[in-house]
């Protein structure tokens, strides 16, 4: 975290020092819209950092900054000069906190209510307040200038050629031992070195990954929503520099893709997707490009909404706009100034973010590609390119040639030959299996032109989306590289990811696996196998879904015991038999409302289930997913609200589960319920008037035993012949009003009800 | 007046105008590129860096030549380095660079190449572009 926050430290500096020149622009033109979005990407900019480093008081600033910002962007306020000085003051503040933090002392906070406060519309001018600028701490780093890093490197590979040529040059002269032992120090000494110049540059690109678990988990919490993380490629090493300018962006979509793209896990349900949304970030290297990939499962881009959008804000007509390509359309997503979310959040639907991403990304000559799946996710593809890469690979020999591969994208390396291997024809796809995994085969041999011959090693490689196995002679040895892009017509064959020089002076190509599998035509579809050991992200508490009742109200209701949410019209809510109910697909289940509902063509329902019973509870709306309070206040008397918690200062009803189920539920005929026979020859009547009458006082009813089932009671006519010597107790109904004392009067219900509950056992 | 770099290819005699050149230099040895276009020749190290080797005859539509020309010219195209093979090298000298004369037609690659005669002693030499001898990636791709 120190890293990140003597980063973020750095970064806001040098943006104050770039930005000074651009306030004092903006003073002179309040009217300026490029300056005014340079001001507000940065205020944006340390409003993200902040909510990602814990640091609320600028985060406060820059949020209220940011509104202000945002209010003008959008028209609704004119920055006058009042606006502008009180921007201008929360810039400084800003400064000020950056420098205290990393001086290590605390700045008091007493004038920041009155910084704030001075943003709004007609406040007065807050008097400056005076803060004593401590001084600036004395930096522990350096920032050096790129191509001097660059000629470094240069300056030291060849510095390890020529001490391979001159061990070369000893060794075939035959030099004595002291000579050799020295240029054994200098080739240690080169090693180190060279070891160090690689670091001065590169990166791991976990350096950019790892802060990812916990913000994903954060943003997540914080919006409601459980999300499963899933990182590929952490040891694929970049340009420190590309790994800076990748930050931003990186955070912006993935914020942007848990708050816009993933569902809450109600919405989920009902799309029939797995609760927990699926984002997984990854990094692989490809021709001359690291590539890194945002997917998530989530709803993806709706392009008609985002040109509504646009077309609402007048920028553009609807009509230009629906003329455009599809590609076109979806590119819209990086209009500045956008956003296709009404509610603004702390975490994003600001509409800054993708064009400043794109900003970002293009700056350090890279591109952005959308891949929009509308309803089942969006996958965004940052190309940046790999101007120097230095990377752990292997070497293989194919005949005479040596080529490189990647270590990251080898599984395992096997020999031809073994019990466990087999390789066959499929038709006249060659492929391998290894301890029964059935995986398709290149020969790479074969791919490069050479003649055929049986393969003897197989590199097990794993492309996104798959593996397969790659024939060679031979397995070399293991060597860290420096893979730079190769001449575009080497590139154009699409199956190296670059050149290098290894210390054996002769040049070597990197072969790009991915490519490899494209050129050979290998298909693979989206491995389903990846839930396996994907790390859930559990989010804590109780997760409850708040709501718009019928009567208005807002309440609040477990998510556990929601089975669906689902839209139903009204024409199937009937008060029928005494109550509320709903046909649904196949049945009829018990509905609860708290309000009219007869006037409205359709509402929502919850479904809820408590395992057995099935309730649903007619509502307005579903708002949103929130985590339920610990402490709620009872309610005064017993019904269909439990108490009452306060959420966000708003005073929310909690439904009482138990008491719904236990009101509603009922008359639901349970497995375990007495079993009571229908005996007689008058079966017409008795599954016709009497049945019914029974199973709502439940019992299970029934005219012919199965296999197995002992009644609790039979119920017989008068007339039926005299019952066999049983020990399970009779109820034997009259036809007459008046009538003998051990029958009953088959229309008095109370009586034939009671008789049943008595020989039934007390029920 | 231009410097000049004057050079045989496929036997015939070239001019290459001196601000395409790196360097000059003896190719060692040549890695192949499998399943690259056939103008390139492979890769050779050329100190701490790779170069792309051109083969000047397959660029130009020519027959492959009898011997292995080892010397080349570095050239820089779009910050990539290529070695474009070459017979010899005779003379570095400064001429005018004069246009075709009307009516002349070059053939196969020298056409894409050519750009413009010098006269030495009063033979016409055809000055060329290396840049033109370089294949295109994505014409290639294509």
């Amino acid at each position: 975290m120190d890293d990140l926050l003597q980063e973020f430290i750095a970064e806001t500096r040098e943006t104050l020092e770039a930005l000074s020149g651009e306030i004092v622009a903006w003073e002179s033109a309040p009217g300026d819209r490029d300056r005014l979005d340079s001001i507000f990407r940065f205020v944006h900019t340390v409003k993200g950092s902040c909510g990602f480093l814990d640091l609320p008081r600028l985060a406060r600033l820059s949020h209220a900054a940011e509104d202000v910002l945002a209010a003008v962007r959008a028209g609704e306020r004119t920055p006058d000069t009042a606006l502008v000085n009180a921007v201008l003051a929360i810039v400084d503040r800003i400064g000020e906190l950056v420098e205290a933090i990393d001086a290590g002392h605390a700045v008091d906070d007493s004038g920041e209510d009155l910084l704030v406060a001075a943003l709004d519309s007609g406040a007065q001018a807050a008097a400056p307040v005076s803060v004593v600028t401590p001084s600036r701490a004395p930096s522990r780093s350096v920032r050096l200038n790129v191509d001097l890093l660059d000629r470094m490197m240069s300056g030291m590979s060849d510095m390890v050629l020529a001490r391979n040529e001159l061990a070369r040059r000893l060794r075939d002269d035959g030099a004595d031992p002291s000579v050799e032992a020295a240029l054994e120090r200098l080739s240690l000494t080169v090693a180190e070195m060279r070891d160090t110049v690689t670091r001065t540059r590169m990166q791991k690109i976990d350096a950019l990954f790892s802060a990812l678990p916990r913000m994903v988990r954060d943003t997540a919490a914080e919006l409601g929503k459980s999300v499963t993380l899933q990182i590929e490629g952490s040891d694929v090493e970049l340009d420190r520099e590309m790994i800076e300018m990748m930050r931003d962006p990186l955070v912006h979509i993935i914020r942007n893709s848990i708050d816009h793209g993933i569902e809450p896990p109600a919405l989920r349900r009902l799309a029939k997707k797995r609760e927990n949304g699926w984002l997984n970030v990854s990094a692989r290297q490809s021709g001359n490009q690291i590539i890194i990939e945002i997917c998530d499962d989530g709803r993806g881009i709706d392009v008609d909404a985002l040109i509504a959008k646009i077309a609402q804000e007048g920028r553009r007509s609807e009509a230009e706009l629906r003329a455009l390509s599809p590609q076109a359309k979806l590119d819209l997503i990086f209009e500045p100034g956008l956003s296709t979310k009404t509610v603004v959040t702390a975490i994003s639907g600001r509409g800054v973010g993708m064009d400043v991403v794109r900003a970002n990304v293009e700056q350090i000559g890279g591109r952005i590609e959308l891949f929009n799946t509308p309803g089942t996710g969006l996958r965004i593809a940052i190309h940046v390119p790999l101007t120097l890469s230095i990377m752990s690979t292997i070497g293989v020999g194919v005949r005479d040639q040596r080529f490189a591969i990647s270590r990251q994208a080898i599984e395992e390396i096997v020999r031809v030959g073994g019990q466990t291997i087999r390789i066959d024809r499929i038709g006249d796809t060659l492929t391998a299996t290894v301890r029964d995994r059935r995986m398709p085969l290149i020969d790479l041999s074969d791919m490069l032109g050479f003649a055929p011959l049986d393969p003897a090693m197989l590199v097990i490689v794993s492309v996104s989306g798959g593996s397969y196995a790659l024939a060679v002679d031979a397995v070399l040895d293991h060597e860290e590289l420096v893979i730079k892009p190769a001449a575009p017509a080497i590139m154009a064959t699409g199956i190296y990811a670059g050149q290098t020089l290894p210390d054996s002076g002769l040049p070597m190509l990197m072969l790009d696996c991915a490519g490899i599998a494209h050129v050979a035509g290998l298909v693979f579809t989206r491995a389903t196998a990846a839930d396996e050991d994907a790390v859930v992200e559990a989010v804590p508490g109780v997760q409850a879904l708040l709501f718009e009742d019928l009567d208005g109200c807002r309440r609040i209701v477990p998510l556990s015991v929601i089975d669906r949410v689902e839209p139903v019209a009204t024409g199937a809510i009937r008060m029928s038999a005494g109550r509320l109910r709903l046909s649904v697909e196949g049945g009829i289940i018990p509905l609860v409302a708290l309000g009219e509902w007869a006037a409205l063509p359709t509402v929502s329902v919850l479904r809820l289930r408590d395992g057995a019973t099935e309730i649903a509870y007619a509502i307005k709306e579903a708002l949103d997913i929130v985590e339920l309070p610990s402490a709620i206040v009872p309610a005064h008397a017993v019904g269909p609200i439990a108490g009452v918690v306060a959420i966000d200062g708003e005073q929310i009803e909690v439904l009482d589960l138990f008491w719904i189920f236990s009101a509603h539920g009922g008359g639901e005929a349970e497995p375990d319920a007495p079993l009571c026979l229908l005996d007689s020859a008058e079966s017409a009547w008795m599954t016709t008037f009497l049945k019914p009458v029974l199973e709502a006082s439940g019992y299970r009813v029934t005219d012919a035993l199965r296999p197995g089932e002992v009644p609790r009671v039979l119920v017989r006519m008068e007339s039926d012949a005299a019952p066999s010597a049983s020990q399970i107790p009779v109820v034997r109904l009259r036809r007459e009003a008046e009538g003998a004392s051990d029958t009953i009067f088959r229309y008095d219900r109370p009586a034939v009800l009671a008789a049943v509950a008595r020989s039934a056992g007390g029920r | 007046m231009p410097l000049f770099l004057i050079a045989q290819i496929a036997g015939r005699i070239v001019a290459i105008e001196s601000d395409q050149v790196e360097s000059v230099v003896d190719i060692g040895t040549i890695i192949p590129v499998p399943r690259a276009d056939h103008h390139v020749r492979g890769l050779a190290a050329l100190r701490s860096r790779v170069v792309t080797v051109i083969d000047t005859r397959a660029a130009l539509g020519l027959e492959p030549g009898t011997t292995a020309a080892t010397r080349a010219v570095i050239t820089i195209v779009e910050g990539h380095h290529y070695a474009v093979l070459v017979d010899a090298l005779d003379d570095v000298a400064p001429f005018e660079l004069a246009p075709l004369a009307a009516g002349i037609v070059l053939d196969k690659g020298w056409l894409t190449v050519g750009r413009g005669i010098i006269e030495r002693d009063g033979e016409p030499i055809l000055a060329i572009g290396l840049a033109a001898l370089i294949p295109r990636g994505l014409a290639l791709a294509a």
